[in-house]
């Protein structure tokens, strides 16, 4: 337990940095989001102890769900240790002295900016997405007012012009994150900029999705077992990312791969976007077809020390 | 066969009035609109002509009267009753709005065949295919080359992007077309073009249209009947070429007077 | 020989608004019948008002007074208290007019402009474009030119392009507006027999036509406008 929880246990610094009445207020938010699967709850979005853009939404709805047996994993692009992860990871270690973990499987609530981890989430954990821009009908209609009635109506034929656009200067869907969705039949949904790679494990997911967007001051949730479409047409269905290579360091495939550049001499290898997942693989004795190579054990290396 | 033949209207305007503030904006105007038919709304700037079609089109909300449209059910509904819904589904589907300025009308950062298309996805079409071989079709219906169909309507002339509205109106096979004056702003030569395909596609389709033009040159070429506005209210209606030739109001005769022959 | 137009009682007159009012009498009173199978030419000097009732019976200009009425099989309709819907209707199937200005629509090609009233009678476009071309022929409008505009065409060109158009569908009224002035004789005679052709179809015709041989080859009757002329004082 670290100092600042102390101070809590004293009664002088709230757990989780939020006061409790606003916690309540994020909480109905989040309520309404379940009970109305797709829909985007507005929500009185607090100014937080860091910029727009760092996952201020995710940061709220976390600290409002976040309970002292917790145990919280942050991920950023996939990894546990970049900027962003490691620093709301030291956010909530601060404010609310919960455990932390790399480990996929032992976290009961996964914070994400733009990745949906590769392990299967179970109905015992919770994943909120930290999300910039809620609005997936924004790109064409830039009017608020305009897309609230639009969703109220259902009337998405937008969302298919821009599909459109896709395939006609293309030839092909295009859109690689950020893939639309249709939630339960009912509303068309930003899945947040994560890759449409991870657009089938939404669907039906074990876990419940909150995501939050705080500059936008919107939350929005997907419940466990809940039907998730991705928007495609009936000559050009919705496909993910195939990548031709397993990873570079585990050998895993049907994963997200990153490209990761090795020297200035055009050396370069795909490994795991889920570092834990790899980690994990890793410790398991797979290894890829660059596991000996120098340079990627250095890169293999760093991600299981805290150099930041 | 004669577009005259039926005898139930289509849009029945009763005593429609609207005012912003103390200002009548037009006044107790009444009128019925049968298929096929071609109603010309004439008059200068400021003679009420494009309030009375906005509130005809449910853009603006009329302070008193009603205005009925037969639904392609066959059932009479005031259009101010319907639902926000039916509304918006009436509009992309059974009504077109063709703009004086196309970008009004137009996504101007969407390609051509997206704008056709957008009518055909809003009401559930959702095969690509099929969605750009009716866009190409009614490029090809206003004159625009198939290979222009991937480009953004920002990189077309203006008579080009007029006629890519009308196509973006017509894909759903509309009943009834709004429009504020259409040719407006547009080289003569472009004029004349998109006149006589306006005028081909309003006979060729059946459709009815509610137009508002200065123009009278575009009244006579386009309208069965023309209606005269002037601060607000409708002071001579008629048969087209019965109130141009035989003008019988001080103002219509005025504005019939002020063409120019050429 | 029934009945097919009766003009009652009818009355005419101009209101110059923007030249402070002035009423401008054209004629009164106007009263005749025509059959059917008549040709009826209407005489009088300039400005005596043929054309101003020709119009009013067409209804492009109003009838301030009296009736039109035209018998439609077993109806009765009066153009002077008809809707614009019901003119209109009665310009598609029953009342023909044959001008002498040609009121061109641009980029529509000569043979379409002549077959349009056919087509709107509910013929094909092939049937209307055929029987287009065979009138123009008749009337010795140059093939090469049948497929153009015809805004570019000489007057006599348009003219006959005009006469072809209100000739080509069967109308059970015909009106005919100077269809033969400033044609050459080997036209004229062309109008004369189409015409003739189409009082044996029955139809009833008025006519203004200046051109005195003409007149006499066609008229079943002439009647002088200068007899409604109104009373320059009223």
């Amino acid at each position: 337990m670290n100092d600042t929880a102390e101070i809590y246990d004293q009664g002088e610094y709230n757990f989780a940095y939020l006061d409790e009445q606003t916690k309540r207020m994020i909480r109905r938010a989040i309520l309404k989001g379940i009970a109305i699967p797709g829909y985007q709850v507005p929500f009185a979005s607090r100014e937080m102890p860091m910029p727009y853009g760092w996952g201020t939404g995710g940061v709220q709805v976390t600290a409002s769900i976040l309970g002292k047996d917790d145990c919280l994993k942050m991920i950023d692009q996939g990894s546990d240790d970049t900027t962003n992860a490691v620093s709301l990871r030291g956010f909530f270690e601060k404010t609310a002295g919960i455990r932390t973990t790399y480990e996929t499987s032992e976290a009961t609530v996964i914070q994400t900016r733009h990745r949906i981890p590769e392990k299967n989430l179970t109905e015992n954990q919770v994943l909120v997405f930290q999300v910039p821009i809620p609005e997936p009908l924004r790109f064409l209609e830039p009017r608020e007012t305009e897309t609230r009635k639009m969703h109220a109506l259902e009337d998405y034929g937008l969302m298919h012009v821009k599909l459109y656009e896709d395939i006609a200067k293309n030839g092909h869907i295009a859109t690689t994150y950020a893939y639309p969705v249709k939630v339960n039949d009912r509303y068309v949904m930003d899945p947040s900029p994560t890759p449409k790679f991870d657009n089938p494990k939404i669907d039906q997911m074990e876990a419940l999705q909150l995501y939050g967007a705080g500059r936008e001051k919107r939350i929005y949730a997907i419940p466990p077992y809940t039907k998730v479409k991705s928007l495609d047409f009936e000559d050009y269905p919705f496909e993910v990312q195939k990548f031709d290579k397993p990873c570079g360091l585990c050998g895993a495939e049907n994963v997200y791969l990153d490209e990761v550049i090795l020297d200035d001499k055009g050396g370069r290898m795909f490994v795991c976007s889920d570092s834990d997942y790899c980690e994990e693989r890793r410790a398991e004795g797979h290894a890829g077809p660059m596991a000996a190579d120098p340079a990627a054990i250095q890169i293999g290396g760093a991600t299981v020390e805290e150099t930041i | 066969m004669s577009v005259f033949m039926s005898e139930e209207p289509l849009l029945q305007v009763h005593n429609v009035t609207r005012y912003y503030g103390d200002r009548i904006g037009c006044s107790n105007v009444s009128f019925d609109l049968f298929p096929g038919e071609v109603l010309a709304i004439v008059g200068e700037s400021g003679s009420g002509k494009t309030t009375l079609l906005n509130c005809l089109s449910t853009r603006l909300a009329p302070t008193a009267g009603a205005i009925e449209y037969r639904m392609r059910d066959g059932s009479m509904r005031n259009l101010y009753q319907l639902t926000e819904a039916e509304r918006r589904l009436l509009m992309r589907t059974d009504w077109g709005f063709v703009h004086q300025n196309a970008a009004d009308g137009l996504r101007m950062n969407v390609s051509a065949g997206a704008n056709v298309g957008e009518r055909l996805m809003a009401v559930g079409d959702r095969h690509y295919g099929n969605i750009r071989a009716t866009a190409d079709d009614w490029l090809g219906r206003v004159e625009i080359d198939s290979d222009r169909i991937d480009d953004d309507p920002r990189s077309f002339s203006g008579g080009m992007r007029q006629r890519l509205q009308i196509a973006r109106n017509l894909v759903t096979r509309p009943r009834l077309v709004f429009m504020d004056e259409p040719t407006g702003g547009l080289d003569v030569s472009v004029q004349a073009r998109l006149l006589d395909l306006l005028r081909r596609l309003v006979a060729d389709l059946g459709l009815s249209v509610v137009i508002v033009t200065h123009d009278l040159a575009v009244a006579r070429l386009l309208s069965h009947r023309i209606m005269v506005m002037r601060q607000g209210n409708v002071i001579e209606s008629g048969l087209t070429d019965q109130v141009l030739d035989d003008p019988r109001e001080p103002y219509t005769q005025l504005l019939v007077s002020s063409i120019l022959q050429v | 020989m029934s009945v097919r137009l009766y003009l009652n009682s009818v009355g005419k007159s101009f209101t110059m608004h923007l030249q402070g009012g002035t009423v401008i009498p054209v004629v009164e009173k106007v009263e005749f019948s025509v059959n059917e199978g008549e040709c009826v030419v209407l005489g009088g000097p300039s400005g005596a008002g043929k054309s101003s009732i020709l119009k009013m019976i067409y209804g492009n200009y109003r009838c301030d007074e009296g009736q039109i009425l035209v018998t439609i099989g077993n109806d009765i309709v009066n153009i002077a208290g008809a809707e614009p819907r019901q003119i209109l209707k009665l310009r598609d199937d029953t009342i023909g007019y044959v001008s002498q200005f040609l009121r061109t629509i641009p980029r529509v090609s000569a043979e379409e402009v002549v077959a349009e009233p056919l087509i709107a009678q509910g013929s094909s476009e092939s049937e209307g474009i055929e029987t287009a071309r065979a009138l123009l022929a008749r009337l010795n409008v140059p093939e090469r030119l049948w497929t153009l505009p015809p805004a570019t065409f000489s007057g006599g060109e348009q003219q006959r392009v005009n006469i072809a158009r209100g000739f080509i569908a069967h109308y059970p009224i015909l009106l005919l507006d100077e269809p033969t002035a400033s044609l050459d004789a080997a036209n004229r005679a062309v109008v004369v027999r189409l015409v003739e052709e189409k009082k044996e179809q029955g139809v009833a015709m008025v006519g203004i036509l200046h051109d005195q041989d003409v007149r006499e080859e066609i008229a079943d009757r002439i009647i002088d406008v200068t007899g409604f002329a109104a009373d320059a004082a009223a």
